[in-house]
């Protein structure tokens, strides 16, 4: 294992996510193989890369569900990601919007806000909890985002699946992480909805370090932010979109021989 | 060396000891070997002793049926003239034989014989003389029991028609159990020396009775000294002692790990079924045990119909059992799939509740038919009988054929599932559903199928399982949780963790058994699982990855 | 009234109707039931006779029961299979403060051991028998025991994730190896025949009408309060979120919760409300014994749950009262019908009314009202 370069670290002081030499593996198949890339704070990043890549286990490895076999993963350049669980993770500042839009259905919109907003998250303060006004307010406000301010005492079940992205997305809003992870915000949507998706994300970007993990080219275009590809558990490049398509080693891995 | 090898070399022994004990002493010394008999029947005391022992020293093979007689109080005089017999009892009185000629006297009333007084003491002598003669016996297999009758009686007149027979002994069980039993008598010989070597010799074997004897030399009596009056040879035995102990305790320790395995096989037969449905397929089914069940009492109407129409043929009942269970409980496996289970994939929790309540109904329809009292299921011949070790363990035969039966159905299932157009498509199901539908697969049939094969095996299991538990409703209960904690400790979905679970499950419960007890054996090693499925919950033989997330 | 921005509805308001339905027969039964018993005189058709008061007081420590495993199964989506466990450990406590109570009474005359103690030779109380001669002490470890059972275990379960059907059976698995344990004479609880011949409680003798209809009114006001606290904890942020639990475990992970502290507290205080429904139980049947712990009684609590309509508490309670009334009737009348008529419920219950009678009839009572009235506005789940 390599030893951490605390010094790398502590130059770029505006490094929010610094991922080097991550390796997991799953009975002998190295899902990561020596992943390393950094994210800076306020940039928007796009992850994309072919079936099997990575992409998964990458973001499962940042938010604490994988733990890698090795490799480092740090946040602010003080937190040590891999010895963190899920919620302590979450508790720092870093959201993750999951591929299939994970809304608690039996909730009403307004209550998936609710557990999602800023407050102390220990059982017995949940036991007497009583929402402030500010709370409400900001709820309110996200509603008004994500537009789904009418829709507020309805079952999150209900929603149409648009709608239920766009709910996460407003759950990840309104726990106002400073780093997110998006996995293909934009599956299964129609143009028009990705054309609101695309608006909404980037009205996010700018306040919050964002990491998007997706497969539609047109829709990270439409984004315009430096692309980073994954193949076979690696980087295989990184750069402005059309840098990467040009890359040979790209084509060959989305094209083919 | 090979068993012909063997057998040939019995044979050789067979005929040279039938050319020494029947041709040498020639019939023409008949007269002679007539008057000892007629003297053991009829002479004093002494005489009797006296014509024992030449008779003894003769070596004819009519001897031992005569001393036997002698032992079992069964020689007679035929009160008309005199003649000595062997009598059998017969319905109308006695079957005479006689003693010298072996001819067929006919059967004649009690009344017209004498019985040969034979006190205790005669009789005794007459027992450890057989014990002598048979050591010379052709057959290895009554020389080797004679050793033994030798060493267990200790009787120092045996001495010298053991060093002979020691000396052309060359089976060499036989000699090691001749040598044991020689070492056993010298051990009170008034020699230090001769004690010391016997010592020596019985300290390199390992038996329980040994281990006694050389305990009673060491023993103390109340004014200090000792059985054993020389030190050097106390010391031998001190640590001939201690060398037997530790051996002894290998032996029990192996014996344990036996009993362990015989638990394993059991559990693994139960569980591996499912393994097939939990493991497999991730359907809770508790109704499992029932499965378990309906095989048993499959075996039990299969040996019924055996005992009404072929009792001669009742030793293959119960191979015929095993394929009727496994069809019984296969077609019920696969009714239960299609009738309950299909609605409710995706639903383990509620899975595991409507097999429940089906186990309860099957419990209380085999109680109903069958009634509530254990049924009787026979073993075939075959399967009785043990084989014993000299350190005292017993591995009985129907232990040792489940044990055989586990890892035959073992093998097979790994088998129906790497190279059977079932196991692939199976296989294929269980990685992608959709996938494997796409391809054509009928994943609904794949289900049916695969469950009624999880099922299946649990009714062969049953059949194993009448042969060493009660037959009773509840049999299925007793083994569902075991099976459960089995494939979860083994690791759910891999077959090969199923296996190992099983029999570290079994032998782990058997070796705690003798120092906490059967009961808080069984405790220790639940507590031990629920701590080990906490600390691994993917099991032994974990798999990893994104297949068993979803 | 409630406040449109903050959701906040007073808390008795803001119970369902059928839980103000249980609550209201609950409470009104413990009153009404003790004064029938006791006040009516016995040829009056409105007097209740005493062996009704005992049984159905041992229905409401069932539903009391139901209510518990329905905290953890149907608003946690923790299917424990060893709840029963937790109601034979509060039923041991009393069972023990009752065999203290005793005193010299015993068939052996004994100042202070119990009869099977004395009957195996035992010169001593064993350590953990001490302090139940105390009634505060007994109602202590009455919570307590099964309390500090469910935190070490839970503690241990859901610390490393351990879910789903792994921790059906590794609880199942508990309850079967304290079963055997209690089962052993040298555990010193009175092995095969457990703790029975109880003689009175407080004072009051246990054969007494009186007593009885008190032990009745004390089950009718454990299962109010014990309804109330599952409800009251259901209807905070803290019920939300163990909701959210149920529904999406990793995502609640991924929102910051731990979530294996909420499972932890609904965990433990649902042991304590089957320990408190034990405790109730035993000196209205007179008996404790290892049976109690039998892997198949939890699962039946599962089927009353079932039965009732898991995730509704009141239902819960329903359920419990419901088939244990049929299991009196029919181990009565057709004994050889019961187990067929329990295992039919277990699969018709499971394939045709997962919601259970209370939630299918819910389900149509909000149909009905919906099509009747404008969609209903309100946060109130």
């Amino acid at each position: 294992m390599r030893v951490p370069t605390p010094a790398k670290v502590a130059q770029d002081q505006d490094v929010v996510l610094y991922v080097n030499g991550v390796t997991v593996s799953f009975d002998g198949f190295k899902a990561l193989n020596n992943l390393s890339y950094v994210v800076r704070t306020g940039e928007m990043r796009a992850i994309i890369g072919p079936n099997g890549a990575g992409k998964t286990t990458m973001m499962d490895v940042v938010t604490g569900k994988t733990r890698p076999d090795a490799g480092e993963v740090y946040f602010k350049q003080v937190h040590d990601l891999t010895r963190l669980d899920e919620a302590a993770i979450a508790n720092l500042g870093i959201g993750r919007k999951f591929q299939k839009p994970t809304v608690f259905e039996n909730h009403s919109v307004f209550e998936n806000l609710e557990l999602a907003s800023k407050s102390a998250r220990g059982p017995f303060h949940s036991l007497f909890f009583r929402l402030t006004g500010e709370q409400a307010t900001r709820i309110d406000a996200v509603l008004e985002t994500i537009g789904l301010a009418d829709q507020r005492a309805d079952r999150a079940g209900a929603l149409s699946h648009g709608q239920k992205q766009w709910l996460e997305i407003g759950m990840l809003l309104i726990q106002d992480p400073e780093l997110l992870f998006l996995d293909e915000p934009v599956a299964g949507m129609t143009d028009a909805e990705t054309e609101q998706t695309a608006a909404l994300l980037r009205q996010i970007a700018g306040q919050h370090s964002v990491v998007v993990v997706e497969h539609d080219m047109a829709f990270v275009r439409a984004l315009d932010v430096k692309v980073t590809v994954l193949h076979e558990g690696g980087v295989l490049a990184e750069g402005p979109l059309d840098q990467v398509q040009a890359n040979e080693r790209v084509i060959e891995v989305y094209l083919g021989r | 060396m090979p068993v012909s090898g063997l057998r040939a070399v019995f044979v050789c022994v067979v005929f040279v000891f039938a050319a020494l004990a029947a041709a040498a002493p020639s019939r023409a010394q008949d007269g002679d070997f007539a008057a000892l008999v007629a003297q053991l029947a009829v002479g004093a005391f002494e005489e009797k002793v006296a014509a024992i022992e030449a008779l003894v020293a003769t070596g004819d093979p009519r001897v031992q049926a005569i001393l036997e007689a002698v032992a079992d109080r069964n020689l007679y005089v035929r009160e008309a003239d005199g003649l000595v017999a062997i009598g059998a009892d017969h319905p109308d009185g006695l079957s005479l034989t006689d003693a010298v000629t072996g001819d067929d006297l006919g059967v004649v009333a009690s009344r017209d014989v004498d019985r040969v007084r034979a006190n205790n003491r005669l009789r005794r002598l007459a027992g450890s003389a057989i014990g002598t003669l048979t050591l010379m016996n052709p057959d290895p297999a009554v020389r080797l029991a004679a050793a033994e009758a030798v060493f267990r009686s200790q009787d120092a007149s045996a001495l010298s028609a053991l060093d002979q027979a020691l000396a052309e002994e060359t089976d060499d069980a036989v000699r090691q159990a001749m040598a044991k039993a020689r070492a056993a008598i010298l051990l009170d010989s008034d020699d230090p020396a001769a004690r010391l070597q016997a010592v020596e010799t019985l300290g390199a074997l390992t038996d329980p009775e040994i281990r006694s004897m050389l305990a009673a030399m060491l023993r103390q009596s109340n004014d200090g000294s000792f059985q054993e009056t020389d030190e050097a040879v106390r010391a031998a035995a001190g640590e001939a002692l201690d060398a037997i102990e530790g051996r002894l305790a290998t032996w029990r320790v192996a014996g344990y790990v036996y009993q362990g395995i015989s638990l394993g096989s059991v559990l693994l037969l139960a569980a591996i079924g499912l393994a097939i449905t939990f493991g497999v397929m991730g359907v809770i089914n508790m109704a499992h045990g029932e499965m378990v069940m309906l095989g048993a009492y499959t075996t039990y109407v299969v040996q019924q119909i055996f005992r009404d129409l072929a009792p001669g043929l009742f030793d293959v009942s119960l191979l015929v059992a095993i394929p009727a269970a496994f069809l019984v409980a296969g077609l019920a496996g696969i009714a239960i799939e299609r009738g309950i289970i299909r609605f409710l994939y995706g639903r383990p929790l509620e899975t595991l509740l409507a097999t429940w309540g089906l186990s309860l109904i099957l419990q209380q329809l085999v109680r109903t038919v069958f009634g509530p009292t254990n049924r009787e299921v026979g073993s075939p011949s075959w399967m009785q009988g043990a084989i014993e070790t000299t350190a005292g363990i017993t591995l009985t035969y129907n232990r040792l054929y489940i044990i055989l039966f586990s890892l035959i159905v073992f093998a097979g299932l790994i088998f129906v599932l790497r190279r059977t157009a079932l196991g692939l498509q199976m296989r294929a199901v269980t990685q992608n559903r959709q996938m494997a539908r796409a391809m054509g697969i009928r994943t609904d049939r794949v289900d049916a199928l695969t469950f009624g094969l999880g099922s299946g095996i649990a009714g062969m299991a049953g059949v194993a399982l009448s042969q060493i538990d009660n037959v009773s409703p509840n049999l299925g209960q007793s083994y569902i949780i075991d099976s459960f904690l089995v494939v979860v400790f083994g690791g759910v979905g891999n077959l090969w963790g199923t296996l190992a679970g099983a029999f570290s499950l079994g032998i782990a419960n058997k070796l705690l058994e003798p120092y906490a007890g059967a009961v808080l054996g069984k405790i220790l090693v639940l507590v031990a699982i629920i701590l080990f499925i906490q600390k691994r919950p993917r099991g032994l033989v974990a798999l990893k990855g994104r297949a068993v997330e979803g | 009234m409630p406040s449109p921005r903050t959701g906040y509805v007073p808390i008795l308001l803001r119970l369902d109707p059928g839980g103000v339905v249980l609550l209201a027969i609950v409470l009104g039964a413990a009153v009404l039931v003790p004064v029938l018993n006791l006040a009516v005189p016995p040829d009056s058709p409105f007097h209740v006779p005493s062996y009704l008061v005992s049984l159905w007081g041992k229905y409401l420590c069932f539903a009391l029961l139901a209510v518990s495993v329905d905290l953890v199964w149907g608003y946690c989506g923790i299917l424990s299979l060893g709840h029963g466990a937790f109601f034979a450990l509060g039923g041991y406590a009393m069972g023990m403060h009752l065999m203290r109570q005793i005193g010299d009474r015993g068939v052996y005359g004994h100042p202070v051991l119990p009869d099977f103690m004395v009957f195996l030779d035992w010169d001593r109380l064993p350590w953990y028998w001490h302090g139940f001669d105390s009634f505060a002490f007994a109602m202590m470890m009455v919570l307590l025991v099964p309390g500090t059972l469910a935190f070490v275990f839970g503690w241990l379960a859901f610390r490393s994730r351990v879910g789903g059907v792994y921790l059906s059976i590794i609880s199942q698995a508990m309850t079967y190896a304290l079963m055997l344990a209690f089962f052993r004479n040298d555990m010193g609880f009175g092995g095969n025949n457990g703790l029975t011949d109880f003689k009175d409680l407080l004072g009051f003798d246990l054969q007494a009408d009186g007593t009885r209809a008190a032990l009745f009114a004390a089950s009718a006001l454990a299962l109010a309060l014990g309804y109330l606290v599952c409800r009251l904890m259901m209807l905070s942020k803290f019920g939300r979120v163990v909701m959210a639990v149920r529904d999406g475990e990793s995502r609640t992970r991924f929102l910051g919760y731990r979530v294996e502290y909420y499972k932890l507290v609904v965990w433990v205080v649902s042991a304590m409300l089957a320990g408190l429904a034990g405790a109730l139980y035993v000196p209205q049947v007179g008996i404790i014994n290892p049976g109690e712990f039998s892997p198949a009684n939890s699962i039946e609590i599962i089927v009353w749950v079932a039965v009732g309509g898991r995730g509704t508490l009141y239902g819960a309670a329903l359920g419990g009262v419901l088939v244990n009334y049929a299991k009196t009737y029919f181990t009565g009348a057709a004994p050889e019908i019961w187990l067929f008529l329990l295992g039919g419920l277990f699969i018709a219950v499971t394939l045709f009314l997962p919601k259970g009678i209370v939630g299918t009839a819910a389900d149509g009572w909000r149909s009905l009202r919906r099509r009747i009235r404008a969609p209903a506005r309100g946060t109130v789940p």
